[in-house]
């Protein structure tokens, strides 16, 4: 009885056009997603008979889908436990390097700081700027989202929006309305290593050494800890969770803290890599950043990190070859395509609302 | 009820529109032929149109569309393009010309009647709505919003950059930051041609029977069999699919009236002030209008009209003439335009929070807020289906 029953839920008589649309649902992003490196890579080849500019590309691509990566996991977290796209995610970030840079004053770091004191001063700065962010991502959730938990779910969405709007004109307010510039203080522009033409800089590395042990850490502390438990319950049952004694609203904080701490860790390094800080970057990275949350797999933590690395490495591309004034319009054609090929992401899970 | 209640009932939105159109219609003709006050009522008028279409997509169909901003600029840009001298090199230089009027018939470029570009721009828009809805019929909630979000910059940035696409002859797409200027104004048949130098009283009426249209438009359509199957989505799309609403049909058709209704303004506000100028199309804009249909309550129309009006004269008149100087006065440094943004933010944060229906709700969507009609959407459902 069982067998039959199994065997009548199996599809029966596969059509070629399943098994058609089955392949392009698997491998129809990543082959979007290959072609245009290895397009480039081939007239490359054709016209210099080397790879150099495309591998000079993809190492600040890697440096670039660092600082993706972690606002990108900000967003995953958030998303993961209470299915809402946190739009005010890429604010936190820019005020995070807006928080750095008024402490670098504070601190009196300049171009003249030794080593030594560079050293302590940015990691002052650092946990600084992830308190600051992390403290005012609970707060957000608490103003503009906590009221609304009950509510349909476009709700905490506009809410979202307006938040983000909000935190950006306090940049505005803060720093004004164009760009200002920063002193390079880690020199982030000089090279580190040559690899045969392929040029490793100080900021590359630094993004790329501040990232790793981040995510590692959250990775684990997820995976360990007893509040990473909790998160996980929450985001997959919040009713059941409540049921088995876990405060559900604490738990949502956290997980806001910990998504506000990454973004503000994301200002600080933004802030050495560019050397710049205006109102407008979190706005910008933050959806180049959501992107790669989406291409990922929305609500996973892996899938964060790696849409974040092809993320960067577009983004440098489109930069690089295309003419900057058109990477948006790139990264958001990727995203466009993502939802229409594959709405779970690379390695993400079927969700409600990407159906 | 005596009868004439239950016809008076029956017709309270006719008879409120005749009125409320009525008086605005006689409202110029206490001000100067050029006063500021025109002009501001021209654009909040404007703006009155885009926020009808906005609230069929997301107050009537409940399509959380955040790159409205695209059909405003592609309907703008067909009156740029189609009543200009533009495309200069067309037709040999000598233009092309129908029923376009005394004042322009000898200009190079395309030029239209003014009647004609509104037909284009509604079809060309249309189409376009159809076409950005398309990739988000798979989806739902806040992942539809990111893609109208998506191709609202992606439109935003060919505006920008349209100048570097060129095609055929050297036709430039669009002229950037330079904008194409200047754009033809309005000349109806019968009428003499309309001059935003002299007298903006026409374009007044014009807008007026604009916003009369739409309004009736929108009446229609929303107790309509389409309407009530946007409402049946709106609440619950499960549900209505398996009643037989035809979900891609029906949810295209919003998107594709929506987008022509903003199609319709922007040709409008691009003939009134003369110029296609690329930033106006920005993201922000997009969330002005979010705000106004938030404001007046999503879904209820004289809700949205009204939230419509109150965010254009905050606008257009109270940031940068009232309140300007407020800051100063409180002994701050800045200026408040720059954070007129930052305010619409604000407005729809505490208007969300504190009341999510809008200053007028509408009784269906009221319901749904305060007593969990829509349940099934609730953020803490679990998800898998």
């Amino acid at each position: 009885m069982s067998v039959e029953t199994a065997t009548a839920a199996k599809p029966v008589g596969r059509r070629p056009s399943d098994a058609l649309r089955e392949a392009f649902s698997k491998y129809g992003l990543i082959t979007v997603l290959a072609a245009l490196p290895i397009y480039l890579g081939i007239t490359d080849l054709a016209r210099d008979g080397t790879l150099t500019q495309l591998g000079n590309n993809l190492v600040l691509g890697l440096s670039n889908g660092a600082i993706y990566a972690l606002i990108a996991l900000g967003y995953t977290l958030v998303y993961g436990i209470i299915e809402l796209i946190n739009f005010a995610h890429g604010e936190v970030f820019m005020i995070g390097s807006m928080v750095a840079f008024g402490l670098w004053g504070t601190l009196g770091l300049g171009l003249a700081t030794g080593p030594a004191g560079l050293a302590v001063g940015l990691f002052v700065a650092l946990l600084a700027a992830m308190v600051v962010c992390g403290v005012m991502n609970v707060m957000i959730e608490r103003v503009a989202y906590k009221p609304l938990r009950n509510a349909p779910k476009l709700a905490p969405l506009i809410t979202a929006v307006g938040m983000s709007f909000i935190l950006q004109n306090v940049g505005v307010l803060w720093l004004g309305s164009s760009p200002s510039s920063v002193p390079d203080l880690i020199r982030s522009q000089e090279t580190l290593v040559n690899l045969g033409g392929v040029v490793i800089h100080r900021g590359d590395v630094l993004a790329i050494a501040v990232t790793i042990p981040l995510v590692f850490v959250l990775t684990s502390f997820i995976a360990r800890s007893r509040l990473g438990k909790a998160m996980r319950a929450t985001a997959q049952d919040p009713d059941a969770a409540r049921l088995m004694g876990i405060n559900v609203n604490t738990t949502i904080s956290m997980t806001f803290l910990l998504g506000g701490m990454l973004a503000g860790a994301a200002g600080l390094i933004n802030l050495l890599y560019q050397t710049s800080v205006w109102y407008f970057q979190g706005f910008t990275a933050g959806l180049i950043a959501f992107t790669a949350a989406v291409m990922g797999g929305i609500g996973n933590l892996k899938g964060a990190v790696l849409g974040g690395i092809i993320i960067g490495c577009i983004q440098q591309l489109a930069d690089n070859r295309i003419g900057a004034q058109w990477t948006t319009a790139v990264v958001f054609g990727y995203l466009v395509l993502i939802m229409v090929f594959r709405p779970q992401g690379l390695i993400g899970e079927v969700t409600r609302e990407a159906g | 009820m005596t009868n004439a209640t239950a016809i008076f009932g029956r017709n309270k939105n006719l008879v409120m529109a005749v009125l409320c159109l009525g008086g605005a219609g006689l409202l110029p003709l206490f001000f100067d032929p050029l006063s500021n006050v025109t002009d501001n009522f021209i654009t909040a008028g404007a703006y009155v149109v885009m926020a009808l279409g906005l609230n069929i997509v997301v107050g009537f169909a409940g399509l959380l569309d955040l790159g409205y901003v695209a059909f405003y600029a592609i309907g703008a840009y067909t009156v740029g393009w189609f009543a200009s001298d533009h495309f200069a090199a067309v037709n040999g230089g000598k233009g092309i010309h129908i029923a376009s009027g005394a004042l322009t018939s000898h200009l190079a470029g395309i030029h239209l009647n003014f009647l004609l570009i509104l037909l284009v721009a509604v079809i060309i828009v249309g189409i376009a709505g159809m076409l950005i809805g398309l990739p988000t019929l798979r989806l739902r909630g806040d992942y539809i919003a990111i893609v109208t979000l998506a191709f609202g910059e992606i439109v935003y940035r060919f505006a920008v950059n349209g100048d570097q696409i060129t095609f055929a002859d050297g036709y430039k797409l669009t002229n950037g930051r330079q904008a194409i200027s200047p754009i033809d104004s309005i000349d109806l048949p019968g009428l003499p041609p309309f001059d935003s130098a002299v007298d903006l009283r026409p374009y007044f009426w014009f807008v007026l029977a604009l916003v009369a249209l739409v309004l009736l438009v929108n009446f229609r359509l929303r107790d309509s069999r389409l309407g009530r199957a946007w409402i049946a989505i709106r609440e619950d799309e499960v549900a209505a699919a398996s009643m037989g609403v035809p979900l891609v049909k029906t949810k295209l058709l919003a998107y594709a009236t929506g987008a022509a209704f903003g199609g319709m303004a922007g040709a409008f506000l691009g003939s009134y002030q003369f110029t296609v100028q690329a930033d106006q199309f920005k993201f922000g804009f997009s969330i002005f209008l979010l705000a106004m249909i938030i404001l007046g309550g999503l879904g209820s129309i004289w809700g949205v009209v009204f939230g419509a009006l109150l965010l254009s004269f905050i606008n257009t008149y109270f940031i940068p003439n009232v309140f300007n100087s407020l800051p100063h006065k409180l002994g701050l440094d800045f200026d408040l335009t720059v954070l007129s943004f930052g305010i619409f933010g604000f407005l729809i944060l505490i208007v969300m929070v504190l009341r999510p229906q809008g200053l007028f709700p509408e009784r269906r969507r009221a319901l749904e807020l305060t007593e969990g009609i829509g349940a099934g959407d609730s953020t803490f459902e679990v998800s898998q289906p």
